[in-house]
């Protein structure tokens, strides 16, 4: 975990873990790992609720809990970028982490697989590869979502790549 | 298109003979030559070869197969005709995938079953056997054109879709459990699954799906920086399964601090995909038709040219529970597969007179069974990696008490409970 700012590692640790090691495909003790899922999501948005350090909304989007939607937003130059978030819990999960997708972002920069999936080879994988089946979709956004945005929305904004939507809404009109 | 222009050149005829003979005479002659020109080239381009009932050893140049069935009269293999009894299912139709299934093709393989759910860019054409004019078709459904012109002998099935969601596995599962009528008897549809793909999850879907149909199949992989490769068996129970330890990668020979790492877009070039898709069919082809030595693990490291290789026993505290149960099978068929062994090397020693070695053995001298030790080995030094190869992702921590106060208590909670508890927080 060396090389990780502060605030992540205090927001990490009071993260509550999961203990079921249960896929999609694992009926009762996938309905286990969902509830802890659950626990630590919620967990992790009143925590961040509580710090004034919301940045996602998220939930599933099918009854089985496999498939969840929501958004995720990065401050940068005092002006809320907002994006969709996506992602589907994969048959071999919790032994594969869930590959999250930004669709709107797809095509605007390399750090990024086919249809908007964010690049964590290097920062987020190892870990969640060390930490399964303990580390579930909070901790994914945590260490794997949050550290992307820092990373590339400052660039994407930069590079005009990325407009806000008020900038969006004049070009239009003019 | 023959037909219309043949009508165009009965109508130039026609005009040539109304008109009187004049300047513009040969000029129509030159149009007329012309269309007949054209009218060959389309002929030689729709020349596609009908089927064949069976493969002859014929040599002559009309038969597509007389190079391949010489593998039988020099003594290589004992049947090739075997080969249009197996079905290959191939999971990642890019670089190395579609030039697998182009080689399978040409070997006349009986029936081939091609996943992907990517579509071709122009993106891929510093790799083999797109073409540019396929651009935005699905990748299966292109393969499945070029594929099935090269040779209409082989049965193509195209799937795009996504094996790693809940919904595309089933689908997966499925595909390679369908067989044909004549087929019973096997757990599986498939003869091998060759798996292509160009990511970790991808590859744990596969595994998955072959540790739970018993389905032996070969991984190969490309490095990002498209300098090294490798390819291997998994048979499970038998052989290490994916998930049995961190998956291995080819160090690249060079100082890793020297590697630039910046952005995600992976390097590929065609030469190294073709060698890697070439060491993987020539395996398959050799576990399939049965001959030489199938290779367990087989590396490639281009910059150095070095081919380092290795053999894997499944471990017994893998995280993946159907690998535990075929390793149980596995274990249990082991007398079986002791007697089967010992009678096949009577069949063979029959032949010569026998005599023992030694008439006494004052001191209770037994020779052991070099594999019964190696088992033991293998548990006390799990990190023993032959040179030149590194595990790309750390193995799973022992569990420790976590760091929270509180620690882990059971949920009781309901789940409605807890989704509602989620949608206030995500609401307010």
């Amino acid at each position: 975990m060396e090389g990780w700012d502060t605030s992540t590692k205090s927001a990490l640790t009071k993260i509550p873990l999961l203990t079921t090691r249960a896929g999609p495909r694992d009926g009762a003790a996938w309905t286990q790992r969902l509830k802890e899922e659950y626990r630590a999501l919620i967990a992790y948005t009143s925590m961040n609720k509580s710090n004034d350090n919301d940045w996602f909304r998220i939930s599933a989007a099918n009854p089985e809990g496999t498939r969840w939607e929501g958004t995720c937003w990065y401050v940068h130059n005092l002006r809320r970028y907002e994006f969709q978030l996506q992602f589907d819990i994969p048959v071999t999960y919790p032994a594969t982490a869930p590959e999250i997708e930004l669709p709107q972002l797809d095509g605007k920069t390399h750090k990024m697989y086919r249809g908007g999936k964010i690049c964590l080879t290097v920062h987020f994988k190892p870990l969640w590869a060390k930490n399964c089946p303990r580390f579930g979709i909070a901790h994914a956004l945590c260490l794997g979502l949050a550290p992307w945005l820092a990373a590339e929305v400052p660039i994407l904004v930069d590079s005009g790549m990325v407009k806000h939507k008020d900038d969006e809404a004049t070009s239009a009109e003019s | 298109m023959e037909d219309e222009l043949r009508a165009l050149q009965e109508s130039i005829e026609g005009l040539k003979r109304s008109l009187p003979v004049s300047d513009h005479h040969d000029s129509i002659s030159e149009m007329q030559q012309r269309v007949g020109r054209i009218m060959s080239l389309v002929k030689s381009s729709g020349g596609r070869r009908s089927k064949v009932k069976e493969l002859s050893a014929e040599v002559v140049d009309s038969n597509p197969y007389s190079r391949l069935m010489a593998l039988q009269r020099m003594g290589i293999v004992e049947n090739y005709e075997r080969i249009r009894n197996f079905s290959v299912a191939i999971v990642g139709i890019g670089g190395v995938g579609s030039v697998a299934a182009e080689m399978l093709t040409r070997c006349g393989i009986g029936r081939l079953l091609l996943y992907d759910y990517d579509t071709v860019e122009l993106a891929n054409m510093n790799r083999l056997f797109f073409r540019p004019d396929q651009v935005g078709m699905t990748k299966t459904d292109a393969a499945v054109q070029t594929l099935s012109d090269i040779n209409p002998d082989v049965v193509l099935e195209s799937y795009s879709l996504n094996i790693t969601t809940v919904k595309g596995f089933d689908t997966f599962i499925e595909s390679l459990k369908r067989r044909k009528p004549e087929e019973d008897g096997r757990s599986s549809g498939v003869d091998l699954v060759l798996s292509c793909v160009d990511n970790y999850e991808a590859r744990m879907v596969v595994n998955q799906a072959c540790n739970e149909l018993n389905q032996a199949w070969m991984e190969s992989g490309v490095s990002e920086d498209a300098v090294s490769g490798h390819i291997q068996l998994l048979v499970p129970g038998e052989t290490a399964c994916f998930a049995c330890a961190p998956p291995l990668v080819v160090a690249s020979g060079v100082d890793e601090r020297t590697l630039k790492r910046e952005g995600v877009c992976a390097a590929s070039l065609p030469t190294t995909m073709g060698v890697v898709a070439g060491l993987l069919v020539q395996n398959a082809l050799k576990y399939l038709l049965k001959f030489g030595q199938v290779s367990p693990y087989l590396g490639y490291n281009s910059l150095k040219d070095y081919f380092p290789t290795m053999e894997m026993k499944p471990n017994p505290q893998c995280s993946n529970s159907a690998c535990l149960e075929r390793q149980k099978e596995y274990i249990q068929a082991k007398p079986a597969r002791d007697a089967l062994a010992k009678a096949k090397l009577e069949a063979e020693s029959s032949s010569q007179t026998e005599c023992p070695l030694h008439m006494d053995n004052e001191w209770n001298i037994s020779v052991v069974d070099d594999s019964e030790a190696e088992t033991s080995d293998h548990s006390r030094k799990p990190y023993a990696l032959p040179e030149g190869l590194v595990r790309e992702l750390p193995n799973a921590d022992k569990y420790q008490e976590p760091p929270v106060s509180g620690g882990i208590t059971a949920i009781n909670d309901d789940l409605e409970e807890l989704q509602r508890q989620l949608d206030a927080l995500n609401s307010s």
